[in-house]
């Protein structure tokens, strides 16, 4: 019973021994994958929640609502077709955010005002 | 080769995997476009696409009642309930696509018998009192071992088990609530509550997965923080739970082994039967076949309402073109 363990979240499923999806051909094409944003309330902004496949636009904002907001998650919906996403990198070697890395004088912290000086 | 990946040379490595290590070390999480280890990201796609089946899989034994369910009031319960596991199946899909596999892949990977799902879905559900039972000793279960994975190391993953989380309370609750009402009934309907738990139980414990001792992947997902809890620990909290919850209702578990310990400050209690176990991993349970025939049929009936949105969606974009 070796290659078993509970990760399998609703039970426990084998984690060796099982293909992972590379290189298997599906059998029709995909429907394209949408990012899915939602507005919690009303004074909000909206937030990544996840992500699902629709053929349009329309199909994906339902099938959001159905997937994201059972329990009144939210107010607005936005999808957004994945591929339309110009990403950064948040890691490797990126210098990205460096520039603001060495920037300390950008926070409120960074003065010294006297104690003796009210609402400041 | 682009003229960018050329001027940077081949990633280095070792670097990699150390900023990989200091991250997991900090109990950060690693994010999609991230570097990582070969071996985390199989190991998260294995556990992430089955258990998306699982959830996916998990819907047929209750779904099986809705159109018999005593009451409207169940009826919508266990419709919300059911619909529930659907969109459990849907974030975890999606967390698993964010590893660079498509959910299609993974589908024909679950219909080809290659993925597997949890065994628990194997086991019948022959009366009514199943669907309370699998509210609170299956869904039960399945928080014990989700709970820790809101913290684990792959940010997609742990965000779908909050969300999954916040759910299984209810499923949960609805199934224990369902029970009570039950043994508040007639004689007849409390025997039938304790023949579904009787033969829930055993099952319940195997989700857990076999003992520390016989899982040696365990060590390697808890150093990658994606495990927090082995799985002894894990049953020991659920069977401990369970007791108090079983006392209350009024039900005993089929267990003769199970006592309270002083000592341990911990329920003792029997092994499941691993035999049977692996059968139903291996395919043999009672109901893989039919569930999986299932699956599989209910994937071809869909095929027609894919392709027509399909093309419906492609002629909408000519007559905007
Ligand atoms: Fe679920
Ligand atoms: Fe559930």
């Amino acid at each position: 019973m070796s290659n078993l363990s509970a990760e399998g979240g609703h039970g426990a499923v084998p984690l060796q021994g099982v293909p992972t999806g590379e290189g298997v051909t599906p059998p029709e094409p995909e429907w394209p994958l949408w990012e899915v944003f939602v507005r919690g309330k009303r004074g909000l902004n909206h937030v990544h929640v996840g992500s699902l496949h629709a053929a349009d636009d329309r199909m994906a904002l339902l099938h959001a609502r159905d997937v994201y907001t059972r329990r009144n998650e939210g107010v607005s919906i936005w999808v957004v077709r994945a591929d339309a996403i110009t990403a950064s990198s948040p890691d490797e070697k990126d210098p990205m955010f460096a520039p603001s890395g060495d920037k300390v004088y950008r926070h409120p912290t960074f003065y010294d005002i006297p104690d003796n000086v009210p609402h400041m | 080769m682009t003229l960018t990946e050329t001027a940077r040379g081949p990633a280095p490595d070792a670097e990699l995997e150390r900023h990989f290590e200091a991250t997991i070390a900090r109990n950060d999480r690693i994010e999609p476009r991230d570097w990582m280890p070969e071996g985390y990201r199989k190991t998260l796609v294995r556990q992430i696409a089955q258990h998306a089946h699982s959830e996916i899989i998990g819907m047929q034994p209750e779904g099986n009642w809705i159109t018999r369910a005593p009451s409207l009031r169940r009826k919508a319960i266990l419709l919300a309930k059911v619909q529930d596991e659907a969109g459990h199946g849907l974030y975890l899909y999606s967390a698993a696509e964010t590893l660079g596999v498509s959910r299609l892949e993974l589908t024909e990977l679950l219909l080809a018998g290659r993925q597997k799902y949890s065994s628990i879905f194997n086991y019948p559900t022959l009366s009514y009192a199943d669907v309370g039972t699998i509210g609170w000793l299956v869904d039960g279960a399945a928080i014990c071992n989700q709970v820790p994975l809101c913290r684990t190391s792959y940010g997609p993953y742990g965000r779908a088990m909050i969300r999954v989380c916040k759910e299984e309370s209810f499923h949960q609750r609805q199934g224990y609530e369902l029970l009570a009402t039950m043994m508040r009934g007639t004689d007849e309907q409390r025997a039938m509550v304790q023949e579904s738990v009787d033969r829930f139980w055993w099952p319940a414990l195997m989700m857990f997965g076999p003992p520390d001792a016989d899982s040696p992947n365990t060590a390697q997902s808890m150093a990658w923080g994606i495990k927090r809890n082995t799985n002894d620990e894990l049953r020991q909290k659920f069977v401990d739970m369970s007791v108090p919850q079983a006392e209350a209702l009024g039900v005993t578990f089929p267990d003769p082994e199970l006592r309270w310990n002083e000592e341990r400050g911990h329920h003792d209690f029997g092994q499941p039967d691993w035999e049977e176990f692996m059968e139903g991993v291996k395919g043999n349970g009672p109901c893989n076949a039919q569930r999986m025939a299932h699956r599989r049929r209910a994937h071809e009936d869909g095929a027609w309402v894919r392709e027509a949105a399909t093309a419906y969606a492609a002629k909408q974009r000519k007559a905007t073109a």
